[in-house]
Order: C-alpha cells, then sequence, then structure tokens
C-alpha cells in the first residue's frame, strides 16, 4: 500500500472511531456552538421618538402580532404586547401618538411581586415571564404601571416554534429576544416602523456609548413615563 | 349469562384486534415510535434519550429561558426538527405521534406542547399565509 493509500485509509476509519462512550468526531464536527447568552454588560433599549410617529398608523403593532403569533385579529381579551395609545394636552390641543409596551425597567415592580420567581430581568435587562414556574395568579399585571402585561385565557394553537406562549400564563413584550439571542440587532416593531418610512422607534444597547440609541440619548431630551416611580426604564420616550 | 360474557370478551378480542394490528399480541399495548426523518443523527444513542431526556430537556429550559443561551447540545425544537411525523407534521397531533405514542403508553402527561409548537418551523411558516 501507498503511503498516500494508507493515510486515507486511516482518516476514513478515524471519522467513526469512538472518541468516548456515545461521542464520535462526526458528531463534534456536526455540533454548532451555542450562543454566548445574556450578557451583563449590555443593557437593551428602545428610543420612541414620538414627534415621527404617525397618527393612525399600527404597522409596530402588526409586526409584533405577527412576530410573535399573537392574535391577528385582537379582541378585547387577546394578549397585547404593544398598543398605541393617543394623548392630548387640552389646553394646548398638542396631540401625540405613542407606542407602549414594556419598558423593561431595571427595578421592575412584576419581578418584585411574583410569588414564584417566574417574572424575572435578565443579566442584559430583558425582564420576561419563565412560563415553565408562572401559575397564573396576575399579581405582575396589577404591579405594572404600565399595563404591559396580558393574561392568556384560552387555549393556543400553531403557536411559533421561537416563541411559546399558551393558556394560564402570563406575557409581555419580550423585546423579540428570540432575535436579539440570535444576534439580530433589531426588533420586530423598530424593523416595521423603519420599514414604513417612520423610524421612530430605534433599538439598541444603551450601555455602548458607540451605538445608535446611545447617540441619540445624549442628542436629545427624552423622558421616561411616569419616572416619578424611580423604575429606570428601557424604554425612553421624545417628544411627549 | 355466561354467553353475554363471551359474546363481550369476543368483540373486545376484535376490537382490540382491529386497532393494534401492527402490534404483536400481548396484553399491552407497546407504543409504535415512529422513525426520525431520515439522514438525521440523534444528539445521543436511542437508551440514553429514552431514560434522560426530560432532564436533558429540563435543564436546557433553564439555560436558555433565563441564560439566553440558545443552539445548544440539547433542545426541544430540535427533537420536533427530526421527530415530526411526516403524516401529521407534528410530535403530539396524533396519538402515534413520536411523543404521545410513548407518553400515552407510560401513562405521563406533558404539557410541553400546550405552549410549544409541535411542529417544525417550516411547517408552521407554511400553514402562515392562508
Amino acid at each position: 500500500m501507498s503511503r498516500r493509500g494508507f493515510l486515507g485509509v486511516a482518516a476514513a476509519g478515524l471519522a467513526g472511531v469512538m472518541l468516548a462512550p456515545g461521542i464520535r468526531l462526526i458528531e463534534i464536527a456536526q455540533a454548532a456552538a451555542p450562543t454566548a447568552g445574556a450578557s451583563p454588560k449590555v443593557r437593551w433599549g428602545m428610543l420612541i421618538d414620538t414627534t415621527k410617529c404617525a397618527t393612525g398608523c399600527t404597522d409596530c403593532v402588526t409586526a409584533c402580532n405577527t412576530e410573535n403569533g399573537l392574535d391577528p385579529k385582537p379582541s378585547p381579551t387577546s394578549a397585547q404586547w404593544i398598543r398605541k395609545v393617543e394623548i392630548k394636552e387640552i389646553k394646548t390641543g398638542r396631540a401625540s401618538s405613542v407606542p407602549v409596551m414594556c419598558q423593561h425597567c431595571a427595578e421592575p415592580p412584576c419581578v418584585d411581586v411574583c410569588p414564584t420567581g417566574a417574572s424575572f430581568k435578565r443579566a442584559d435587562g430583558i425582564v420576561l415571564v419563565d412560563r415553565h414556574s408562572c401559575i397564573g395568579c396576575r399579581y405582575c399585571v396589577m404591579a405594572c404601571p404600565y399595563k404591559a402585561r396580558s393574561f392568556v385565557h384560552e387555549e393556543l394553537s400553531d403557536q411559533k416554534p421561537d416563541v411559546p406562549r399558551g393558556k394560564g400564563c402570563v406575557e409581555s413584550c419580550t423585546l423579540c429576544v428570540h432575535r436579539i439571542d440570535k444576534g439580530e440587532k433589531t426588533t420586530a416593531c423598530a424593523e416595521a416602523c423603519t420599514r414604513a418610512g417612520h423610524g421612530a422607534i430605534v433599538f439598541g444597547d444603551l450601555n455602548d456609548a458607540g451605538s445608535e440609541i446611545s447617540r441619540r440619548v445624549r442628542e436629545i431630551q427624552t423622558t421616561q413615563l411616569r419616572a416619578d416611580l424611580k423604575l429606570d426604564l428601557g424604554v425612553r420616550y421624545h417628544g411627549i | 349469562m355466561r354467553s353475554l360474557a363471551a359474546l363481550i370478551g369476543l368483540l373486545a378480542a376484535l376490537s382490540a384486534g382491529g386497532t393494534l394490528a401492527a402490534e404483536p399480541a400481548g396484553r399491552t399495548p407497546k407504543p409504535v415510535v415512529e422513525t426520525a426523518t431520515a439522514g438525521t443523527q440523534c444528539v445521543a444513542p436511542p437508551e440514553v434519550m429514552r431514560r434522560s431526556h426530560m432532564d436533558f430537556l429540563k435543564h436546557q429550559r433553564d439555560d436558555t429561558v433565563h441564560g439566553g443561551i440558545r443552539g445548544a447540545k440539547y433542545s426541544l425544537k430540535g427533537c420536533i426538527d427530526c421527530h415530526a411525523s411526516p403524516k401529521t407534521g407534528s410530535v403530539a397531533k396524533a396519538e402515534t405521534n413520536f411523543c404521545v405514542s410513548c407518553h400515552s403508553y407510560a401513562a405521563v402527561k406533558i404539557d410541553c406542547f400546550g405552549c410549544h409548537a409541535s411542529k417544525p418551523a417550516e411547517a408552521v411558516a407554511q400553514k402562515e399565509p392562508k
């Protein structure tokens, strides 16, 4: 046997060789590396420029419903992760349209009150519900000052594989956590708003001084909703 | 009275034989384990998965939900991608589908699919436009 021929046979044999019980070289090659996970160095947040948000436009709401498999034609009892609120100052008549969703507080009241620890804040500032331990008591729904949380009253079918949701649990905006974990840089609502030409929603890392959101919040005046509660929100509004 | 009992026994035997035609004769119907999609390789040998899949998944779910770690070795989505039935496209829709066939045999009620999709991503995507 020639030297080259011997090497070929040896390589072919090696691919099927057991390294340890149950582990073959070929399996190591196939396994994709898991993602790094939520980093405490990151603080995900959103800037909503209400001067750019159009009255009557609900593209962000529709995009959220589609992305997360929510009811496309919501009933009064359907879960709602983002909603459009029309506000008007009575004395001056100045009106604005404001999308409101989970504000991803640094000090979330929903986490404080949760009796099972199902409501929690990730290392990167995203506030979520772990449905595995949610008992559906709805204490968090009551505690949230922004009415951001919804309860799922009825059995669901055909959920998105990336967004499991079901009856008996509370849920709210996840900042499209399934996208962020995969390394995508925007949420469904921000993407839809940009696509519609408004660009009123900017998503990004508030801790990264070089990110667009950090630059914008440095340059323009922004407000936290109910700032008096001192919850240190991840979502900021301009123009209200 | 005895003839009635014999008739009931015969009927029971007939109906059992009808529904479990593919099964070897025995007192207990064995689970029909559907084969995974051809050309796919499970993350662990069958005997390990049969005994420990619940531990793998439970450990992984906390890493994923709380830690944001995705694409790790064990994942429910990974199971579904290979084990969805070619007929129903699901692991839990029909009695013979992969997860349900064993779990009904073992009398273990799983509520995974109350929230999790029981179909692979492509199947859900195909269904959406209509």
